[in-house]
Protein backbone atom coordinates (compact mmCIF):
# COMPACT_ATOMS: atom_id res chain seq x y z
CA UNK A 1 0.00 0.00 0.00
CA UNK A 2 1.39 3.32 -1.12
CA UNK A 3 0.06 6.57 0.30
CA UNK A 4 0.93 10.23 -0.08
CA UNK A 5 -0.51 13.63 0.59
CA UNK A 6 -0.81 15.71 -2.56
CA UNK A 7 -1.72 19.28 -3.26
CA UNK A 8 -3.78 19.57 -6.46
CA UNK A 9 -4.38 22.83 -8.23
CA UNK A 10 -7.22 22.79 -10.72
CA UNK A 11 -7.34 25.41 -13.45
CA UNK A 12 -10.63 27.33 -13.66
CA UNK A 13 -11.88 25.20 -16.59
CA UNK A 14 -11.46 21.93 -14.71
CA UNK A 15 -12.96 22.92 -11.40
CA UNK A 16 -16.45 21.64 -12.25
CA UNK A 17 -15.34 18.18 -13.50
CA UNK A 18 -15.38 15.22 -11.11
CA UNK A 19 -11.77 14.33 -11.98
CA UNK A 20 -10.99 12.93 -8.57
CA UNK A 21 -13.78 10.36 -8.83
CA UNK A 22 -12.07 8.77 -11.84
CA UNK A 23 -9.09 8.04 -9.60
CA UNK A 24 -11.31 5.61 -7.75
CA UNK A 25 -13.16 4.21 -10.74
CA UNK A 26 -10.34 3.83 -13.25
CA UNK A 27 -7.23 3.51 -11.05
CA UNK A 28 -8.52 1.74 -8.00
CA UNK A 29 -7.22 4.40 -5.65
CA UNK A 30 -8.78 5.64 -2.44
CA UNK A 31 -8.65 9.20 -1.27
CA UNK A 32 -9.29 11.32 1.76
CA UNK A 33 -9.88 15.03 1.15
CA UNK A 34 -8.08 17.11 3.78
CA UNK A 35 -8.93 20.50 2.41
CA UNK A 36 -10.55 22.06 -0.64
CA UNK A 37 -10.79 25.71 -1.54
CA UNK A 38 -11.74 27.72 -4.59
CA UNK A 39 -9.40 30.67 -4.96
CA UNK A 40 -10.56 34.14 -6.05
CA UNK A 41 -9.47 33.59 -9.63
CA UNK A 42 -11.65 30.48 -9.72
CA UNK A 43 -8.69 28.16 -9.47
CA UNK A 44 -9.39 25.23 -7.16
CA UNK A 45 -7.00 23.83 -4.56
CA UNK A 46 -7.41 20.42 -3.00
CA UNK A 47 -5.22 18.71 -0.48
CA UNK A 48 -5.80 14.97 -0.42
CA UNK A 49 -4.27 11.79 0.78
CA UNK A 50 -4.15 9.30 -2.08
CA UNK A 51 -3.59 5.58 -1.50
CA UNK A 52 -3.31 2.46 -3.64
CA UNK A 53 -0.69 0.28 -5.29
CA UNK A 54 2.47 2.02 -6.39
CA UNK A 55 1.71 1.43 -10.06
CA UNK A 56 -1.86 2.68 -9.86
CA UNK A 57 -0.69 5.68 -7.87
CA UNK A 58 1.79 6.64 -10.57
CA UNK A 59 -0.74 6.22 -13.35
CA UNK A 60 -3.38 8.11 -11.43
CA UNK A 61 -1.07 11.07 -10.97
CA UNK A 62 -0.25 10.97 -14.66
CA UNK A 63 -3.96 11.07 -15.44
CA UNK A 64 -4.38 14.12 -13.23
CA UNK A 65 -1.55 15.91 -14.99
CA UNK A 66 -3.00 15.05 -18.40
CA UNK A 67 -6.18 16.80 -17.29
CA UNK A 68 -4.25 20.02 -16.66
CA UNK A 69 -4.16 19.56 -12.88
CA UNK A 70 -0.99 20.79 -11.20
CA UNK A 71 0.18 18.11 -8.75
CA UNK A 72 2.54 18.81 -5.89
CA UNK A 73 3.82 16.52 -3.22
CA UNK A 74 2.75 17.73 0.19
CA UNK A 75 5.83 16.35 1.81
CA UNK A 76 6.22 19.61 3.60
CA UNK A 77 4.81 21.10 6.69
CA UNK A 78 4.01 24.56 7.88
CA UNK A 79 5.92 25.94 10.80
CA UNK A 80 5.73 29.21 12.62
CA UNK A 81 8.83 31.13 13.56
CA UNK A 82 7.63 32.22 16.97
CA UNK A 83 10.30 34.90 17.22
CA UNK A 84 8.85 36.59 14.15
CA UNK A 85 5.17 36.26 15.02
CA UNK A 86 3.74 39.53 16.32
CA UNK A 87 0.32 38.04 17.14
CA UNK A 88 -1.33 40.48 14.79
CA UNK A 89 -4.03 38.03 13.73
CA UNK A 90 -3.97 38.70 9.96
CA UNK A 91 -3.49 34.99 9.19
CA UNK A 92 -6.78 34.05 10.83
CA UNK A 93 -8.56 35.66 7.88
CA UNK A 94 -7.26 33.02 5.48
CA UNK A 95 -6.66 29.85 7.51
CA UNK A 96 -9.43 27.46 6.42
CA UNK A 97 -8.91 24.81 9.10
CA UNK A 98 -8.67 26.82 12.29
CA UNK A 99 -5.03 25.77 12.76
CA UNK A 100 -4.38 29.45 13.36
CA UNK A 101 -6.81 30.86 15.88
CA UNK A 102 -7.08 33.52 18.54
CA UNK A 103 -7.02 32.70 22.23
CA UNK A 104 -9.26 35.10 24.10
CA UNK A 105 -9.23 37.28 26.10
CA UNK A 106 -5.45 37.55 25.74
CA UNK A 107 -5.75 37.88 21.92
CA UNK A 108 -2.81 35.52 21.54
CA UNK A 109 -2.60 33.88 18.11
CA UNK A 110 -2.06 30.15 18.58
CA UNK A 111 -0.86 27.73 15.91
CA UNK A 112 -2.00 24.13 16.17
CA UNK A 113 0.03 22.23 13.62
CA UNK A 114 -2.15 19.14 14.01
CA UNK A 115 -5.04 21.01 12.40
CA UNK A 116 -2.92 22.36 9.53
CA UNK A 117 -3.71 21.09 6.03
CA UNK A 118 -0.56 22.62 4.47
CA UNK A 119 -2.63 24.77 2.12
CA UNK A 120 0.06 27.45 2.47
CA UNK A 121 -2.44 30.31 2.36
CA UNK A 122 -0.97 31.82 5.53
CA UNK A 123 2.57 31.96 4.13
CA UNK A 124 2.06 35.07 2.02
CA UNK A 125 -0.79 36.41 4.16
CA UNK A 126 1.45 36.78 7.23
CA UNK A 127 2.85 40.33 7.16
CA UNK A 128 6.17 39.64 8.98
CA UNK A 129 6.52 36.28 7.18
CA UNK A 130 6.48 34.14 10.30
CA UNK A 131 4.77 31.18 8.58
CA UNK A 132 7.10 28.98 6.58
CA UNK A 133 6.69 25.86 4.45
CA UNK A 134 9.43 23.40 5.37
CA UNK A 135 10.23 20.00 3.90
CA UNK A 136 9.45 17.11 6.17
CA UNK A 137 10.38 13.46 6.17
CA UNK A 138 7.48 12.65 8.43
CA UNK A 139 4.81 10.38 6.94
CA UNK A 140 1.45 11.82 7.92
CA UNK A 141 -0.85 8.79 7.90
CA UNK A 142 0.44 5.25 8.14
CA UNK B 1 -12.67 77.90 43.33
CA UNK B 2 -10.64 75.34 41.48
CA UNK B 3 -12.22 73.45 38.61
CA UNK B 4 -11.01 70.04 39.73
CA UNK B 5 -10.73 68.29 43.07
CA UNK B 6 -7.38 66.79 42.12
CA UNK B 7 -4.71 69.03 40.61
CA UNK B 8 -1.26 67.73 39.74
CA UNK B 9 1.48 69.17 37.58
CA UNK B 10 4.01 67.50 35.30
CA UNK B 11 6.71 68.73 37.66
CA UNK B 12 5.10 67.09 40.69
CA UNK B 13 4.70 63.78 38.89
CA UNK B 14 8.31 63.89 37.68
CA UNK B 15 9.43 64.53 41.28
CA UNK B 16 7.54 61.39 42.28
CA UNK B 17 9.30 59.42 39.52
CA UNK B 18 12.64 60.60 40.91
CA UNK B 19 11.76 59.73 44.50
CA UNK B 20 10.28 56.38 43.49
CA UNK B 21 6.79 57.16 44.85
CA UNK B 22 5.09 57.34 41.50
CA UNK B 23 2.03 55.12 40.89
CA UNK B 24 1.74 53.83 37.33
CA UNK B 25 -0.89 51.52 35.85
CA UNK B 26 -1.72 50.49 32.28
CA UNK B 27 -4.74 51.66 30.31
CA UNK B 28 -6.30 48.22 30.87
CA UNK B 29 -5.71 48.27 34.63
CA UNK B 30 -7.14 51.76 35.14
CA UNK B 31 -10.59 50.68 33.92
CA UNK B 32 -11.40 48.66 37.05
CA UNK B 33 -9.67 51.10 39.37
CA UNK B 34 -11.93 53.94 38.25
CA UNK B 35 -14.98 51.66 38.38
CA UNK B 36 -14.21 50.66 41.97
CA UNK B 37 -12.77 53.83 43.44
CA UNK B 38 -14.37 56.55 41.33
CA UNK B 39 -12.47 59.08 39.25
CA UNK B 40 -11.51 61.47 42.06
CA UNK B 41 -9.99 58.79 44.24
CA UNK B 42 -8.31 57.15 41.22
CA UNK B 43 -6.85 60.49 40.12
CA UNK B 44 -5.52 61.06 43.63
CA UNK B 45 -3.84 57.67 43.80
CA UNK B 46 -2.65 57.05 40.22
CA UNK B 47 -0.12 59.41 38.61
CA UNK B 48 0.37 57.91 35.16
CA UNK B 49 -1.57 55.61 32.82
CA UNK B 50 0.49 53.90 30.13
CA UNK B 51 -0.87 53.03 26.68
CA UNK B 52 0.47 51.07 23.73
CA UNK B 53 -0.20 50.06 20.16
CA UNK B 54 1.59 47.88 17.62
CA UNK B 55 0.48 47.61 14.02
CA UNK B 56 1.52 48.40 10.46
CA UNK B 57 1.80 52.18 10.25
CA UNK B 58 2.31 53.54 6.77
CA UNK B 59 3.64 57.08 6.78
CA UNK B 60 6.74 55.99 8.64
CA UNK B 61 10.35 56.34 7.58
CA UNK B 62 13.82 57.42 8.56
CA UNK B 63 16.21 60.27 7.73
CA UNK B 64 19.65 58.82 7.20
CA UNK B 65 22.91 60.69 6.89
CA UNK B 66 25.41 58.28 5.38
CA UNK B 67 28.55 60.39 5.70
CA UNK B 68 30.95 61.72 3.07
CA UNK B 69 33.12 59.52 0.89
CA UNK B 70 36.31 60.44 -0.96
CA UNK B 71 36.03 61.77 -3.59
CA UNK B 72 32.90 63.49 -2.37
CA UNK B 73 29.45 62.93 -3.85
CA UNK B 74 26.27 64.98 -3.93
CA UNK B 75 23.86 62.09 -4.16
CA UNK B 76 20.99 62.56 -6.60
CA UNK B 77 19.62 59.07 -6.29
CA UNK B 78 20.08 56.61 -3.42
CA UNK B 79 19.19 52.94 -3.00
CA UNK B 80 19.37 50.95 0.22
CA UNK B 81 19.36 47.21 -0.47
CA UNK B 82 17.89 48.13 -3.88
CA UNK B 83 15.04 50.09 -2.28
CA UNK B 84 15.03 53.70 -3.52
CA UNK B 85 15.40 56.37 -0.83
CA UNK B 86 14.52 60.01 -1.46
CA UNK B 87 17.79 61.86 -2.00
CA UNK B 88 16.63 65.40 -2.68
CA UNK B 89 17.45 66.48 0.86
CA UNK B 90 21.17 67.27 0.84
CA UNK B 91 24.49 65.82 -0.39
CA UNK B 92 24.55 62.74 1.82
CA UNK B 93 21.12 62.82 3.47
CA UNK B 94 18.20 60.68 2.39
CA UNK B 95 14.80 59.59 3.57
CA UNK B 96 13.82 55.94 3.39
CA UNK B 97 10.04 55.54 3.44
CA UNK B 98 8.33 52.44 4.82
CA UNK B 99 6.17 51.76 1.76
CA UNK B 100 8.89 52.12 -0.88
CA UNK B 101 9.43 48.83 -2.74
CA UNK B 102 12.52 46.99 -3.85
CA UNK B 103 13.34 48.04 -7.42
CA UNK B 104 12.98 44.61 -9.00
CA UNK B 105 9.80 43.70 -7.12
CA UNK B 106 7.29 41.95 -9.42
CA UNK B 107 4.54 44.06 -7.80
CA UNK B 108 1.01 42.85 -8.58
CA UNK B 109 1.91 41.28 -11.92
CA UNK B 110 0.93 37.92 -10.51
CA UNK B 111 -1.99 38.93 -8.34
CA UNK B 112 -1.91 39.08 -5.35
CA UNK B 113 1.75 40.15 -5.17
CA UNK B 114 3.88 39.15 -2.20
CA UNK B 115 5.94 42.34 -1.72
CA UNK B 116 8.71 40.63 0.16
CA UNK B 117 11.09 43.55 0.69
CA UNK B 118 10.68 47.30 1.02
CA UNK B 119 11.60 50.38 3.01
CA UNK B 120 10.12 48.99 6.23
CA UNK B 121 12.39 45.96 5.91
CA UNK B 122 15.44 48.20 5.33
CA UNK B 123 14.64 50.01 8.58
CA UNK B 124 14.20 46.74 10.46
CA UNK B 125 17.48 45.36 9.03
CA UNK B 126 19.30 48.52 10.12
CA UNK B 127 18.02 48.40 13.69
CA UNK B 128 18.79 44.67 13.80
CA UNK B 129 22.43 45.67 13.24
CA UNK B 130 22.67 44.15 9.76
CA UNK B 131 24.77 45.60 6.98
CA UNK B 132 22.77 47.39 4.30
CA UNK B 133 24.09 47.98 0.78
CA UNK B 134 24.04 51.63 -0.24
CA UNK B 135 24.33 52.85 -3.81
CA UNK B 136 24.27 56.53 -4.73
CA UNK B 137 24.59 58.23 -8.11
CA UNK B 138 25.14 61.84 -9.09
CA UNK B 139 26.02 64.13 -12.01
CA UNK B 140 29.21 65.52 -10.44
CA UNK B 141 29.99 69.09 -9.40
CA UNK B 142 33.23 70.94 -8.65
CA UNK B 143 32.85 70.40 -4.93
CA UNK B 144 31.29 66.92 -5.27
CA UNK B 145 32.95 65.31 -8.31
CA UNK B 146 32.03 61.67 -7.61
CA UNK B 147 29.28 60.19 -9.77
CA UNK B 148 28.70 56.89 -8.08
CA UNK B 149 29.44 55.21 -4.79
CA UNK B 150 28.59 51.82 -3.37
CA UNK B 151 29.23 50.86 0.23
CA UNK B 152 27.96 48.80 3.12
CA UNK B 153 26.41 50.83 5.89
CA UNK B 154 25.32 49.79 9.36
CA UNK B 155 23.39 51.67 11.99
CA UNK B 156 26.37 51.79 14.34
CA UNK B 157 28.65 53.54 11.87
CA UNK B 158 26.11 55.97 10.39
CA UNK B 159 26.69 59.60 11.45
CA UNK B 160 22.96 59.88 12.20
CA UNK B 161 19.69 58.08 11.68
CA UNK B 162 16.34 59.44 12.85
CA UNK B 163 12.99 57.76 12.70
CA UNK B 164 10.51 60.40 11.52
CA UNK B 165 6.94 59.23 11.03
CA UNK B 166 4.53 61.84 9.69
CA UNK B 167 1.42 59.88 10.63
CA UNK B 168 1.27 57.27 13.37
CA UNK B 169 -1.10 56.19 16.09
CA UNK B 170 -4.39 56.80 14.29
CA UNK B 171 -7.12 57.58 16.79
CA UNK B 172 -9.58 54.86 15.80
CA UNK B 173 -9.79 53.18 12.39
CA UNK B 174 -12.38 51.60 10.08
CA UNK B 175 -13.68 48.06 10.29
CA UNK B 176 -13.27 46.70 6.75
CA UNK B 177 -15.57 44.31 4.87
CA UNK B 178 -15.83 43.38 1.21
CA UNK B 179 -19.30 43.42 -0.33
CA UNK B 180 -18.23 42.29 -3.82
CA UNK B 181 -18.23 38.68 -5.04
CA UNK B 182 -14.44 38.31 -5.21
CA UNK B 183 -11.78 38.03 -2.52
CA UNK B 184 -9.75 41.24 -2.33
CA UNK B 185 -6.32 41.91 -0.85
CA UNK B 186 -6.10 45.30 0.83
CA UNK B 187 -4.01 47.21 3.34
CA UNK B 188 -6.70 46.02 5.75
CA UNK B 189 -5.76 42.40 5.00
CA UNK B 190 -7.54 39.68 3.06
CA UNK B 191 -11.25 40.33 2.71
CA UNK B 192 -13.42 37.47 1.58
CA UNK B 193 -16.40 38.09 -0.71
CA UNK B 194 -19.90 38.94 0.53
CA UNK B 195 -18.63 40.15 3.89
CA UNK B 196 -16.94 36.84 4.69
CA UNK B 197 -14.85 38.51 7.36
CA UNK B 198 -14.50 41.91 9.03
CA UNK B 199 -10.98 43.25 9.70
CA UNK B 200 -10.10 45.98 12.15
CA UNK B 201 -6.91 47.65 13.28
CA UNK B 202 -6.84 49.47 16.59
CA UNK B 203 -5.70 48.51 20.04
CA UNK B 204 -9.00 49.90 21.40
CA UNK B 205 -8.83 50.53 25.13
CA UNK B 206 -5.01 50.40 25.09
CA UNK B 207 -4.58 52.74 22.12
CA UNK B 208 -2.83 56.03 23.00
CA UNK B 209 -5.14 58.62 21.45
CA UNK B 210 -8.32 56.81 22.51
CA UNK B 211 -7.23 57.28 26.12
CA UNK B 212 -6.83 61.04 25.77
CA UNK B 213 -9.51 61.77 23.18
CA UNK B 214 -9.23 65.58 23.34
CA UNK B 215 -5.41 65.59 23.44
CA UNK B 216 -5.36 67.33 26.83
CA UNK B 217 -1.92 65.95 27.67
CA UNK B 218 -0.41 65.14 24.26
CA UNK B 219 1.47 67.62 22.12
CA UNK B 220 4.84 68.87 20.96
CA UNK B 221 7.41 67.47 23.36
CA UNK B 222 5.44 64.56 24.82
CA UNK B 223 8.02 61.86 25.51
CA UNK B 224 6.95 58.43 24.26
CA UNK B 225 7.94 54.80 23.72
CA UNK B 226 8.84 54.58 20.04
CA UNK B 227 10.19 51.51 18.31
CA UNK B 228 11.63 50.16 21.56
CA UNK B 229 13.48 53.42 22.30
CA UNK B 230 12.47 56.88 23.40
CA UNK B 231 10.83 59.26 20.99
CA UNK B 232 8.76 62.42 20.97
CA UNK B 233 5.51 63.70 19.58
CA UNK B 234 6.63 66.63 17.43
CA UNK B 235 3.42 67.75 15.74
CA UNK B 236 -0.06 66.58 14.88
CA UNK B 237 0.24 63.94 12.18
CA UNK B 238 -0.87 64.29 8.57
CA UNK B 239 -4.63 63.80 8.07
CA UNK B 240 -5.17 64.81 11.73
CA UNK B 241 -8.89 65.47 11.89
CA UNK B 242 -10.15 66.19 15.38
CA UNK B 243 -13.54 67.57 14.27
CA UNK B 244 -15.29 64.22 13.70
CA UNK B 245 -18.41 62.93 15.44
CA UNK B 246 -17.75 61.65 18.94
CA UNK B 247 -19.56 59.79 21.70
CA UNK B 248 -20.71 61.64 24.82
CA UNK B 249 -17.40 60.69 26.42
CA UNK B 250 -15.47 62.24 23.57
CA UNK B 251 -14.39 59.06 21.78
CA UNK B 252 -14.31 59.62 18.00
CA UNK B 253 -16.61 57.37 15.95
CA UNK B 254 -14.39 57.44 12.85
CA UNK B 255 -10.63 57.88 12.24
CA UNK B 256 -9.68 61.20 13.87
CA UNK B 257 -6.42 62.44 15.41
CA UNK B 258 -2.94 61.34 14.33
CA UNK B 259 0.61 61.88 15.60
CA UNK B 260 3.84 63.02 14.04
CA UNK B 261 6.60 61.28 15.96
CA UNK B 262 10.40 61.23 15.92
CA UNK B 263 13.20 59.49 17.71
CA UNK B 264 16.80 58.33 17.48
CA UNK B 265 16.79 55.17 15.34
CA UNK B 266 20.09 54.10 16.90
CA UNK B 267 18.36 53.47 20.22
CA UNK B 268 15.50 51.43 18.77
CA UNK B 269 15.05 47.70 18.32
CA UNK B 270 14.02 45.31 15.56
CA UNK B 271 11.44 43.79 17.88
CA UNK B 272 9.43 47.00 17.79
CA UNK B 273 10.09 48.11 14.20
CA UNK B 274 9.06 45.24 11.97
CA UNK B 275 9.06 45.37 8.17
CA UNK B 276 5.81 43.91 6.87
CA UNK B 277 4.61 42.59 3.51
CA UNK B 278 0.94 43.08 2.87
CA UNK B 279 -0.27 40.65 0.23
CA UNK B 280 -1.61 42.34 -2.89
CA UNK B 281 -0.92 45.78 -1.43
CA UNK B 282 2.73 46.51 -0.67
CA UNK B 283 5.22 46.98 2.14
CA UNK B 284 5.00 48.87 5.38
CA UNK B 285 6.49 49.08 8.84
CA UNK B 286 4.84 47.83 12.02
CA UNK B 287 5.65 50.34 14.73
CA UNK B 288 5.49 49.94 18.48
CA UNK B 289 4.24 53.15 20.07
CA UNK B 290 3.28 53.93 23.65
CA UNK B 291 2.31 57.14 25.39
CA UNK B 292 2.22 57.83 29.13
CA UNK B 293 -0.79 59.85 30.15
CA UNK B 294 -0.20 62.01 33.21
CA UNK B 295 -3.22 62.01 35.49
CA UNK B 296 -3.36 65.74 36.13
CA UNK B 297 -6.95 65.67 37.36
CA UNK B 298 -10.07 63.51 37.63
CA UNK B 299 -11.29 64.42 34.14
CA UNK B 300 -8.16 62.97 32.53
CA UNK B 301 -8.43 59.72 34.46
CA UNK B 302 -12.05 59.45 33.39
CA UNK B 303 -10.96 59.56 29.74
CA UNK B 304 -8.14 57.09 30.32
CA UNK B 305 -10.58 54.62 31.89
CA UNK B 306 -12.38 54.14 28.57
CA UNK B 307 -13.12 50.48 27.79
CA UNK B 308 -13.71 48.54 24.57
CA UNK B 309 -17.49 48.64 25.15
CA UNK B 310 -17.39 52.44 24.85
CA UNK B 311 -15.25 52.66 21.71
CA UNK B 312 -17.04 52.33 18.38
CA UNK B 313 -16.07 52.28 14.74
CA UNK B 314 -17.81 52.13 11.37
CA UNK B 315 -18.12 49.17 9.02
CA UNK B 316 -16.78 50.26 5.63
CA UNK B 317 -16.92 48.40 2.30
CA UNK B 318 -13.43 48.11 0.81
CA UNK B 319 -14.67 46.23 -2.25
CA UNK B 320 -16.57 49.03 -3.95
CA UNK B 321 -17.06 52.08 -1.72
CA UNK B 322 -13.56 52.76 -0.44
CA UNK B 323 -11.76 52.62 -3.82
CA UNK B 324 -14.44 54.92 -5.24
CA UNK B 325 -14.13 57.47 -2.47
CA UNK B 326 -17.63 56.77 -1.16
CA UNK B 327 -17.80 57.26 2.57
CA UNK B 328 -20.66 55.16 3.80
CA UNK B 329 -21.09 53.28 7.05
CA UNK B 330 -22.81 49.91 7.06
CA UNK B 331 -23.17 50.01 10.79
CA UNK B 332 -21.40 50.84 14.02
CA UNK B 333 -19.63 48.22 16.14
CA UNK B 334 -17.78 48.38 19.44
CA UNK B 335 -14.28 47.06 19.99
CA UNK B 336 -15.70 44.71 22.60
CA UNK B 337 -17.77 43.10 19.82
CA UNK B 338 -14.86 43.13 17.38
CA UNK B 339 -12.53 41.48 19.87
CA UNK B 340 -15.12 38.81 20.72
CA UNK B 341 -14.40 37.16 17.36
CA UNK B 342 -17.73 37.81 15.64
CA UNK B 343 -19.98 40.72 14.76
CA UNK B 344 -23.54 40.88 13.55
CA UNK B 345 -23.71 42.11 10.01
CA UNK B 346 -26.97 42.25 8.03
CA UNK B 347 -28.44 39.68 10.35
CA UNK B 348 -25.55 37.28 10.04
CA UNK B 349 -22.62 36.44 12.27
CA UNK B 350 -19.31 37.13 10.56
CA UNK B 351 -15.82 36.42 11.91
CA UNK B 352 -13.60 39.36 12.83
CA UNK B 353 -9.86 39.56 12.19
CA UNK B 354 -7.52 41.90 14.06
CA UNK B 355 -4.49 43.45 12.33
CA UNK B 356 -3.17 45.28 15.37
CA UNK B 357 -1.44 43.15 18.00
CA UNK B 358 -2.96 43.36 21.47
CA UNK B 359 -0.19 41.13 22.82
CA UNK B 360 2.50 43.59 21.72
CA UNK B 361 0.40 46.64 22.71
CA UNK B 362 0.09 45.27 26.23
CA UNK B 363 3.82 44.59 26.39
CA UNK B 364 4.53 48.19 25.36
CA UNK B 365 2.25 49.58 28.08
CA UNK B 366 3.93 47.26 30.60
CA UNK B 367 7.43 48.23 29.42
CA UNK B 368 6.67 51.92 29.66
CA UNK B 369 5.30 51.34 33.16
CA UNK B 370 8.48 49.52 34.16
CA UNK B 371 10.72 52.27 32.75
CA UNK B 372 8.83 54.91 34.74
CA UNK B 373 8.86 52.87 37.95
CA UNK B 374 12.60 52.36 37.57
CA UNK B 375 13.06 56.11 37.19
CA UNK B 376 14.44 55.74 33.66
CA UNK B 377 11.69 57.65 31.91
CA UNK B 378 10.47 61.14 32.82
CA UNK B 379 7.37 62.83 31.48
CA UNK B 380 7.88 65.43 28.76
CA UNK B 381 5.60 68.40 29.24
CA UNK B 382 4.20 69.52 25.88
CA UNK B 383 4.92 73.07 24.69
CA UNK B 384 1.40 73.07 23.33
CA UNK B 385 -1.12 70.28 22.89
CA UNK B 386 -2.39 68.92 19.57
CA UNK B 387 -4.95 70.84 17.57
CA UNK B 388 -8.48 70.01 18.66
S1 LIG C 1 -0.18 36.77 10.53
FE1 LIG C 1 1.88 36.03 11.06
S2 LIG C 1 2.58 37.46 12.65
FE2 LIG C 1 0.37 37.73 12.47
S3 LIG C 1 -0.45 36.35 14.03
FE3 LIG C 1 -0.42 35.19 12.10
S4 LIG C 1 1.54 34.14 12.16
FE4 LIG C 1 1.68 35.71 13.71
S1 LIG D 1 -1.09 26.14 5.86
FE1 LIG D 1 -1.53 27.90 7.11
S2 LIG D 1 -3.54 28.61 6.41
FE2 LIG D 1 -3.29 26.51 5.64
S3 LIG D 1 -4.20 25.23 7.25
FE3 LIG D 1 -2.02 25.38 7.73
S4 LIG D 1 -1.91 27.10 9.17
FE4 LIG D 1 -3.91 27.25 8.15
Amino acid sequence: MYSKILILRFPETEVEKPIVCYLVKDYDLTFNILNATILPRKEGIMVLELSGSRKNFREGVQYLKSQGVHVKNASQEIRRDNKKCTHCGACTAVCPTGALSIQRPEMLVVFDQKKCSVCELCVSACPPRAMEAKPTSKIFFE
Amino acid sequence: MKKYKVNKTYLEINEKIKSGEVVVVTAEEIIDIVKKEGSVEAARRVDIVTTGTFSPMCSSGAFINFGHSVPTIRASEVWLNKVPAYAGVAAVDCYIGATELCEDDPLNKVYPGEFNYGGGHVIQDLVAGKNVHLKATSYGTSCYPNRMIEKEISLRTLPSATLCNPRNGYQNYNCAVNLTNKTIYTYMGTLKPKAGNANYSSAGELSPLLNDPYYKTIGLGTRIFLGGGIGYVTWHGTQHKPSVKRTKKGVPLTPAGTLWVMGDLKKMSSKWLVGVSIQGYGCSLAVGLGIPIPILNEEIVQYAAVSDEEIFTQIVDYGHDYPNGISKSYGQVSYAELKSGHIEFKGEKIPTVPLSSMVMAREIAETLKKWILQGKFMLGEPQFTLLR
